[in-house]
């Protein structure tokens, strides 16, 4: 029985071992967030998001691989070498910014909205989901609502539908094609707020050599348009662009 | 998968299960299946090795071994399980890396620990970074396996524990009497006697472990509990071409089936390996088979 744990242990060590150096950057995303990113029909990981980093990691000249993680533990996983680089919808906060760091934005500055299951629901005194670890959850802690977290973005809609909570506050665009499938049982309510400083891709702070290259790649695209190209196409056309 | 799929929005409903079934996600579902069958089955011999190890050492004369053996018992067995879950992948995780970190790459001039880092050197990480993705999600389930077998080993060396203390010692001392060493009588009379008394307990944990499998999906391993709860949510037609509503609980109430018909199938098992098991032994269910034979 030791023998066998040993052998699978050296197996283990001699398969790390025996791989190429040449350097593979592996692209951390949540999978559950579209049109940012989702597990498609065929089982891959796509969105705006795929589509953006794999254009980035061709005009970087880079290899890239894309791993799923919870979005709870997407920043301790990046911390701790699991993969490098967080591409995920994440907004670019002063929080965030003291353990990792951020590219410039590819995303300008989302507007979060409620979404609820009727008219007239107190956003200011009721109970609102919002997904763990996110700016919406931080806002609506902050403004007097009662604040349910939940794991999955999912979870969130799922607890207004049956009734645990009021409203749901989430980024418009994850938003906008749930309410408009809905048939009417779903509807946006209040004022959009507009939160965090835009969404940009999260690295080790010991990285900047690859940061520096994706920062290139992104400025690159923002200047040709092909950005602007890839918003229109997952987010609508009267998106913001840049 | 099936060539009719291909007009998704036309089918009857039928065909259009028949389709939505067989995506490429559902079949990352169905291999999750697998993933669990696989994980019983190199778990439960190596917990079991483990408990068998545990046993002897409790019941050694020599006494840090027998401190030991009784330590991993009652410290294993006296935590939630779920604490030792997520404790040992971790410390697993970092305690190989840190030995290959330390072979490695002896002149590395950084601290290992900084803050709530824990960093070692680019060639000890474990896989290495520069890996395929199989190889980490293969790594990820080997500590799966190691924690999960050192959690159940722990009960198992109890069970065993139990059952070596349960052989009559009659049969001991007559074997001594024969002039035998205690390791033949260890190995040629207790060990064969022992699992009459042990299995009861043993069945028990094999329910308990079978129970224990979505335990994975805290572990960060796509398991069906994660497949089950990805897939049910709600599909809107923008993002796949099989939009439905919130059928998570249609997906739960699957992974209860085949949980009660998978620990059915085990009680079943076991019942026979009992009946073979306590054949001509000198207890009461082996004097009743007897009585019934003659």
């Amino acid at each position: 029985m030791k023998k066998l744990i040993l052998s699978a242990a050296a197996l283990v060590l001699a398969a790390g071992m025996a791989v190429a150096q040449d350097k593979t950057v592996r692209m951390g995303t949540e999978g559950a967030y579209p049109p940012y990113n989702f597990v498609n029909d065929k089982g891959e990981i796509d969105g705006f998001e795929r589509e953006f980093g794999d254009e980035l990691c061709k005009r970087a000249g880079l290899t890239c691989e894309w791993v799923k993680n919870d979005w709870d533990s997407i920043i301790p996983n990046l911390v701790s070498g699991n993969y490098d680089t967080i591409i995920a919808g994440m907004s670019i906060t002063d929080e965030r910014k003291k353990v990792i760091s951020f590219t410039q934005d590819y995303y300008p500055p989302t507007e979060s909205a409620y979404v609820a299951a009727s008219e007239g629901v107190d956003l200011k005194g009721g109970i609102v989901s919002a997904q763990t670890a996110t700016i919406q959850a931080g806002f609506i802690a902050e403004s007097g609502a009662t604040l349910v977290e939940f794991a999955t973005p999912e979870e969130t809609i799922a607890a207004v539908r049956n009734g645990e909570a009021d409203a749901v506050f989430a980024d418009y665009d994850y938003l906008a094609p749930i309410v408009a499938e809905s048939g009417g049982s779903l509807m946006f309510v209040g004022e959009r707020v507009p939160l965090g400083g835009g969404v940009g891709m999260g690295l080790r702070q010991s990285d900047g050599e690859l940061l520096g290259k994706f920062d290139k790649a992104i400025t690159e695209m923002k200047a040709d348009g092909s950005l602007n190209t890839l918003l229109k196409k997952w987010f609508g056309e009267e998106t913001v662009t840049y | 998968m099936f060539t009719y799929c291909v007009d998704h929005d036309t089918l009857g409903q039928l065909a259009w299960l028949s389709c939505y079934l067989t995506t490429g996600v559902h079949m990352s579902f169905y291999l999750a299946f697998l993933k669990v069958l696989a994980l019983l089955a190199v778990t439960a011999p190596v917990a079991l090795g483990f408990g068998f190890l545990g046993a002897m050492a409790a019941r050694s004369h020599f006494p840090p071994l027998a401190w030991f053996g009784k330590g991993y018992i009652a410290i294993v067995r006296g935590v939630p399980d779920i604490a030792f879950f997520l404790f040992f992948v971790i410390a697993l995780d970092q305690a190989f890396e840190w030995t290959r970190h330390k072979i490695l790459c002896p002149d590395w001039p950084a601290e290992v620990r900084q803050g709530n880092d824990f960093l070692v050197c680019p060639q000890a990480k474990l896989p290495l970074g520069t890996s395929p993705e199989w190889v980490h999600e293969t790594y990820g389930f080997f500590l799966a396996v190691v924690t999960f077998a050192i959690v159940f080993g722990a009960f198992a060396a109890n069970v065993l524990y139990g059952g070596m203390r349960a052989v009559p010692h009659a049969q001991l001392e007559t074997a001594e009497a024969y002039g035998m060493t205690q390791r033949q009588t260890f190995w040629r009379v207790l060990v064969p006697q022992m699992w009459v008394y042990a299995l009861p307990g043993l069945s028990n944990l094999w329910m308990v472990l079978i129970k224990a499998t979505p335990l994975l999906f805290l572990l960060g391993i796509d398991d069906i509990v994660y497949w089950a709860r990805s897939l049910g949510g709600t599909k809107t037609a923008q993002f796949t071409d099989y939009p439905h509503g919130d059928w998570r609980m249609w997906y739960f109430l699957f992974l209860l089936v085949f949980y009660l018909a998978f620990t059915r199938v085990s009680e079943v098992a076991l019942e026979r390996l009992m009946r073979r098991l306590t054949h001509g032994q000198a207890t009461t269910g082996g004097e009743a088979m007897r009585r019934a034979a003659a």
